[in-house]
């Protein structure tokens, strides 16, 4: 997928004056963010499950070579193939020459993130193959003709008025004048024109939550039932995953399940979670009759032994983006590519550089509620401030944030003359402030008092206060 | 592409400071691998037979099944006739060749049409059975063998599936011990095609985060729960 990343500031402008992005991202946040509070309030064991949970990826981390080769070797037993890819173009030519080899027109898709990173429809529809999404909100972007914005809900930037816009101006072999009100007459639509497509595929592509080493199963997560449908109609199943996604075992993947749809949804367990390994059986009525896992690295093990090996844990559940201030604010667009939110800010940068992507982790409050609430407990803020020293000692801030930290630094670095400042300052904007205790102008400060007031403070500093409350040590402040 | 195989691979130990895993890592690895040790799991589904089957059908209502308990598969032609008399569906069931040798007496619901086999798009109910159902969550675990094909858990409108009591387990884990012990998976033989963990009917949040019920698989799944 090409990316805009670079004009982050661009696209978050645009973002925050786009009526109807921000009512759709105003309906996101009492959703995730309530359901997973209500579903982790109902399992007393859910905090020790994520120690758990990143103590197996953090060994499956360490032992990534011998639980790769484990799994090739058990999905070569079950009689599939893995296909392994360095970069997004060996990919694409992978999975084009299966679709050649059963002379394929069309091919459903399950949801996939790392298709979408790897640019997959485009490049199937150039060489002749239609790729058909059949997960609801990809289906109405691939109806719209634009990416994702969520990893999870790749059309909650869209309102149900626009959906139904979409439909109505694609299904033109339906009446013009059908209902179409309902968000059940939505999803019935979808279903009806997507049922013959699934039959008539030549080939189901999906992606994969998990790879199991032990057994070379690989593992999706859906709640509609369209990756079920898709893999197991086509011809062919090709399985495209990238390569941190390996869990030793059966009882590894339990666990990790245990997190991932309550991080996720909210859900105690998603709808449909399906194990498979290889083409159907010689006696089985059903199923795909060839198996392909198309294994991609795509700069991952890259970032093994980094400061950021810790992102490659990340399991996809967009915990952290649902609770993110930033994301509600801009939604997932103006991040670029793929990954938008906490998560994004990381692992862009890491994945396509720090050139085209580099606004992506100054994009944080550091309020920290991705940490909070990322089931894997990576430490996203941490990895983010990486960034923001890395592009501060490679000298690619601007030089507005340089003499800013400049100054800041001169007075950080003598106590005394801070503690003046700050106590002159904070009763200054007092005063400003007056009555109201509000400020509506200030030099310097237009990107704030342009939109909003800022509030003044209350008149005395943190160290004056901290002192007062009897902590201080005698002679500071 | 096996040179591609070959560098990734390098490049992977390269990050981690280290040549292929032997001695005692590897053993170590393998150890591991070979303990199938659970990580930890929940105790909500600790206790005898009577709280897991009350959890499992408390957490499948809670996701929309629809639950109903009988007292042996004697009256699962009657109740399956009710059931789809009240639903107002059609009386064709689709059914998974493997329950065509159960002692389902079909003869007392002359109205229903039995047929098996895979599900084909006409089909508006299938009928299967269940490897196990866990308590944990209300979930089914469901394979694909010879007996049971996995559009017939896919493809109609309805899913019915048939349960008994002593099938239902507590954890994830204690369904895998059984389907392993069912297959006696030794190194060397696989796994079914495809497992199915199946926790109510299917649904969609994709237009605006409302929850809808049968997006693509079935509307309505319907667990007739048979005491042993």
């Amino acid at each position: 997928m090409q990316s805009t990343s670079h004009s982050f500031k661009q696209n978050a402008r645009d973002a925050l004056t786009d009526a109807q992005l921000q009512k759709a991202l105003s309906k996101m946040r009492p959703g995730f963010q309530q359901k997973r509070a209500d579903v982790v309030a109902k399992l007393p064991e859910f905090d020790d499950l994520r120690d758990r949970g990143r103590d197996i990826k953090n060994h499956v981390l360490e032992n990534l070579d011998f639980y790769l080769e484990r799994f090739e070797s058990n999905v070569v037993a079950n009689g599939g193939h893995v296909h392994w890819c360095r970069n997004a173009e060996e990919a694409r030519q992978t999975i084009m020459e299966i679709c050649r080899s059963v002379d394929a027109r069309t091919v459903t898709k399950g949801k996939s993130m790392v298709a979408e990173e790897i640019g997959l429809n485009e490049y199937l529809e150039e060489h002749g193959v239609e790729p058909i999404e059949t997960d609801l909100g990809e289906y109405i972007i691939q109806l719209r003709g634009e990416p994702p914005s969520h990893i999870i809900a790749p059309a909650i930037h869209v309102n149900k008025e626009q959906v139904v816009e979409a439909f109505r101006k694609k299904h033109t072999d339906l009446p013009p004048d059908r209902a179409l009100e309902e968000v059940g007459d939505i999803t019935d639509e979808a279903r009806t024109q997507l049922r013959p497509k699934f039959f008539a595929a030549d080939v189901g592509i999906t992606g994969a939550n998990f790879l199991i080493a032990e057994t070379g199963q690989t593992v999706i997560v859906t709640n509609e039932g369209n990756g079920d449908l898709t893999q197991t109609l086509g011809k062919a199943h090709v399985v495209v995953a990238s390569l941190e996604k390996i869990v030793p075992t059966l009882e590894d993947a339990s666990c990790i399940l245990r997190l991932l749809a309550r991080s996720a949804t909210g859900q105690e367990f998603s709808v449909y979670t399906t194990f498979s390994s290889g083409p159907r059986r010689e006696t089985d009525l059903d199923g795909p009759e060839s198996f392909h896992v198309v294994l991609i690295d795509n700069g991952r093990s890259a970032m093994l032994g980094t400061e950021y090996q810790d992102m490659l844990r990340c399991i996809r559940c967009s915990a952290c983006m649902n609770h993110c201030p930033v994301y509600a604010a801009v939604g997932g667009h103006a991040y670029g590519w793929v990954y938008p939110g906490p998560m994004g800010a990381v692992l862009t940068p890491s994945l396509i550089g720090i050139d085209e992507a580099g606004h992506l982790p100054n994009a944080s409050t550091f309020c920290g509620r991705c940490e909070q609430v990322c089931p894997m407990r990576i430490p996203l803020p941490k990895m983010m401030r990486h960034y923001r020293a890395k592009e501060f000692t490679e000298n690619k801030t601007t030089a507005q944030i340089r003499n800013g930290l400049g100054i800041w630094s001169y007075f950080a670095k003598r106590p005394w003359l801070y503690r003046q400042s700050t106590k002159l300052g904070a009763a200054l904007l007092r005063a400003l402030g007056g009555k109201r205790g509000r400020i509506a102008s200030l030099p310097l400060a237009s990107g704030w008092t342009s939109v909003r007031d800022l509030p003044a403070p209350e008149g005395r500093t943190f160290q004056q206060l901290y002192k007062m409350s009897g902590h201080g040590k005698k002679g500071d402040a | 592409m096996s040179a591609a195989r070959e560098q990734i691979l390098a490049g992977i130990r390269k990050s981690l400071g280290r040549g292929p895993l032997d001695g005692a890592a590897a053993e170590a690895v393998e150890a591991r691998l070979k303990g199938h040790a659970r990580i930890l799991v929940p105790k909500r589904s600790d206790g005898d037979q009577a709280h897991k089957i009350g959890l499992f059908v408390e957490m499948a209502e809670a996701v929309s099944c629809t639950v109903d308990r009988l007292e042996s598969l004697e009256s699962v032609p009657e109740r399956l006739a009710d059931y789809l008399r009240r639903e107002n569906l059609p009386a064709r069931i689709k059914q998974s060749p493997g329950l065509e040798d159960s002692v389902i007496p079909w003869e007392k619901a002359p109205a229903l049409e039995i047929a098996s086999g895979a599900a084909v798009n006409e089909d508006a109910v299938g009928l299967t059975p269940a490897h196990a159902g866990i308590a944990e969550t209300g979930t089914l675990m469901l394979h694909s063998s010879a007996e049971t094909p996995t559009t017939l858990h896919f493809v109609p409108d309805t899913h019915v599936v048939l349960l008994r009591e002593s099938q239902i387990v507590g954890a994830y884990e204690d369904a895998w011990d059984l389907l392993r012990q069912k297959l006696g998976l030794e190194p060397g033989t696989s796994m079914p095609r495809t497992v199915n963990l199946v926790t109510g009917p299917s649904r969609t949040g994709d237009v605006e985060q409302i929850i809808q019920l049968g997006a693509h698989g079935p509307r309505r799944l319907h667990i007739m729960l048979v005491k042993d």
